[in-house]
């Protein structure tokens, strides 16, 4: 398959492994950020073409993960609502709150709707102008853009009845959290997909002011094992700096029209990340102007504190203390089919990952 | 204006006779007139047995139908365990409301599919529920088959051996992805058609010309990595696959990569894993690929002495991990 296949070239692929090998002169830790790279990489069996000496660690990227059991169990309580129809990304549905799950909510009649994009919510708010819809927008600069679109889609259609239950994030803000807990980490695999729309420029912090270096990454093998050859070199010659090694699809201003509907529609705020506590201006939250598409404004709510798992290690996990299988629970009481921790829900999620692809971590 | 199912239809009374005649019982060509059970002559020793319901939705997708795949499916299950289809059971649930010429059409696919199997469709039930109590239409189909001598370790794997070769008959993924494209939710059109097609003809000529098959499975619901998972389990054994030898077509590797599914864990209807003696592969691999059902067939891997039971991909990137047993919901109503 075009623009798939030349990146999965086998005799590349075992080149670059043998390029890597001979270019390791000490122990690397890289974390990659996204849950996308954290799939990618086990997927298609990377750690087994690595050296011993090269320690792949996930970090915060997966929206599903980071989203704090506050947001789940805010969703929950809009659920019970009859008048309200909640539509989300199926992920979130087994995500645990405090006390139940959207998938539970469901199997009791709550009306909670799949959707493959914000779009897919808009058009059943104009199906059902009886109902409030409510669209749990989760994830970072690269679902951002689509919720901005939706909003400002509703307004031009004058649809009175679709609601966002938001919790957008923004991925630099987390990176320096990171850094500023002391983590032991040689180098970022950074996110390519969100680096197609903020540009290289959102991450320049991290070697600026953490002496850390950064290569932006595309999903594909011989992507994933470029950018460990970049950051190797990187730390050899201790020249940290963010490179572009998905320089396909990344440019160096980003997407403009993008970042222009996101800004338009949201604004920078303080957000709550699972396992990392409160980043300040991690988050995006509607503009005063869209504040009547926010759930939470039209139908205020008030939840007790949440309660998670006290032995749930995702938060360490997130940050790239813990693996997946330092966490008691791992594949004991946490498993695909039963998750206590959100980490063990999305197919990005560092445990649900290890455990499906769990070979090479055993 | 179309004419609708009503709950009348599903009383027992004339109104309901009459439908089950009309739409039934004269396509699938029943004994008349019609009695409360088939009386089925039999001259095997062991018969094989299974039973299925489907609740697809959409009812109508491109490659076929609900009534396609209540027949195609439950042969199927019959066929791989080494049995010799010989007669079905169809039940539906119908939706008050529903269009009649849509329950003939399905009826109608139904007796076709059943006819070039060379199954018959010999008794059944019908059923009218009111509006929103079911979703428009469920059909379960039980089909009973001859078991041959020799054959009854087919489903069970239990002469499965180290060094035993994986076989399949064709590309995975089709069915799911083209009833995903079916059900309007992406905002593109796909040209994938599903695989459904009865595979009783291909799986006798496989059994009646080779020896040596020790196992046969169809790759519906949990896909090639479900399969292999229960295989590896029942028979205690590992198995090792190959990733670049696993056939997938472009638009649903396409499909997959844009929207997060693993081709080996997506449904199909018409195909199936052979594990055959390591002497018998490539024997095999001929039948297979001079059937139109079996075109694209490939030895994908092989049995190991793995005593941990597990099931290893050695991916096309060059590297080795796990291929774990699909949890979770991947498609819902898939079947």
């Amino acid at each position: 398959m075009k623009f798939i296949d030349e990146y999965r070239n086998k005799n590349l692929i075992l080149k670059l492994a043998a390029q890597i090998r001979k270019s390791v002169k000490r122990d690397y830790t890289f974390m990659e950020v996204c849950g996308g790279h954290t799939s990618a990489i086990h997927r298609f069996g990377i750690p087994s073409l690595l050296p011993e000496c090269i320690r792949l660690i996930s970090g915060p990227g997966c929206p599903v993960c980071v989203t704090g059991t506050g947001f789940i169990d805010k969703a929950i309580y809009y659920s019970a609502i009859p008048e309200v129809i909640l539509t989300t990304f199926g992920d979130l549905m087994r995500v645990p709150g405090s006390a139940t799950t959207l998938e539970k909510m469901k199997a009791r009649g709550a009306d909670i709707r799949i959707v493959l994009s914000s779009l897919e919510s808009l058009a059943i708010a104009w199906d059902r102008p009886d109902k409030k819809v409510i669209f749990l927008s989760i994830g970072f600069e690269t679902t951002a853009p689509g919720t901005a679109v939706t909003v400002k889609q509703a307004e031009k259609q004058r649809i009175t009845n679709f609601f966002l239950l938001n919790a957008h994030k923004v991925m630099p803000p987390a990176m320096e959290a990171i850094m500023k807990d002391n983590v032991n980490i040689d180098g970022f695999i950074c996110p390519g997909h969100v680096a197609t729309i903020t540009g290289p420029g959102a991450f320049s912090l991290i070697p600026e002011k953490y002496r850390t270096g950064c290569v932006i990454t595309g999903f594909e093998p011989t992507d994933i094992l470029m950018s460990i050859l970049m950051l190797i070199r990187q730390v050899n010659q201790n020249s940290p700096a963010v490179e572009v090694q998905y320089s396909r699809a990344v440019t160096v201003n980003g997407n403009s029209a993008a970042l222009k509907y996101v800004y338009e529609v949201f604004e920078p705020c303080d957000s709550v990340w699972r396992g990392l506590g409160t980043i300040p201006l991690s988050g995006l939250k509607l503009r005063s102007d869209f504040e009547r598409y926010d759930a939470e404004k039209v139908m205020p709510v008030s939840l007790p504190e949440p309660e998670d798992n006290e032995l749930c290690a995702c938060g360490e996990v997130l940050r790239g203390v813990k693996t997946p299988s330092e966490c008691p629970l791992f594949a004991s009481v946490c498993i695909p089919g039963n998750p206590v921790g959100a980490c063990m829900v999305s197919a990005e999620g560092a445990c649900n990952t290890w455990y499906r692809y769990r070979m090479n971590n055993e | 204006m179309n004419e609708l199912v009503t709950l009348s239809q599903g009383s027992g009374g004339k109104q309901t006779h009459e439908l089950i005649r009309k739409v039934f019982a004269e396509r699938f060509a029943m004994d008349m007139p019609l009695t409360d059970s088939a009386i089925l002559d039999c001259t095997c020793n062991t018969m094989a047995f299974t039973t299925d319901s489907y609740v697809v939705d959409p009812l109508f997708f491109p490659g076929g139908n609900i009534g396609k795949l209540a027949v195609c499916g439950t042969i199927n299950d019959l066929a791989v365990s080494g049995a010799q289809p010989l007669y079905l059971s169809a039940s539906f649930i119908i939706e008050e409301g529903f269009a009649l010429c849509d329950l003939e059409k399905i009826a109608g696919t139904m007796a076709d599919e059943a006819q070039k199997a060379g199954v018959k469709i010999v008794t059944g039930d019908t059923k009218v529920v009111e509006k929103g109590k079911c979703d428009k239409l469920f059909i379960t189909t039980s089909g009973t088959g001859i078991m041959i001598d020799g054959r009854q370790h087919i489903s069970k794997g239990t002469e499965v051996k180290p060094g035993d070769r994986l076989i399949i008959n064709g590309s995975l993924g089709n069915h799911a992805i083209a009833v995903l494209g079916a059900r309007n939710r992406l905002s593109f059109s796909t040209p994938v058609v599903s695989d459904c097609a009865s595979l009783n003809r291909l799986t006798e000529k496989i059994l009646m010309n080779c020896s040596d098959i020790r196992f046969m499975r169809d790759l519906t619901r949990g896909g090639l990595a479900g399969v292999l998972n229960e295989l590896a389990d029942m028979t205690r054994s590992g198995i090792i696959v190959n990733e670049s030898s696993i056939p997938v077509d472009d638009p649903v590797r396409g499909l997959c990569e844009m929207l997060g599914f693993d081709p080996l864990y997506l449904a199909n209807e018409g195909k199936v894993l052979i594990v055959a003696g390591p002497g018998e592969a490539t024997k095999v691999i001929g039948i297979l690929r001079s059937d139109d059902l079996g075109r694209e067939s490939e030895i994908i891997g092989e049995i190991t002495d793995d005593k941990r039971k597990t099931v290893i991909l050695s991916t096309s990137a060059g590297g080795k991990r796990i291929l774990d047993t699909p949890s979770g919901v991947q498609l819902p109503r898939i079947c």
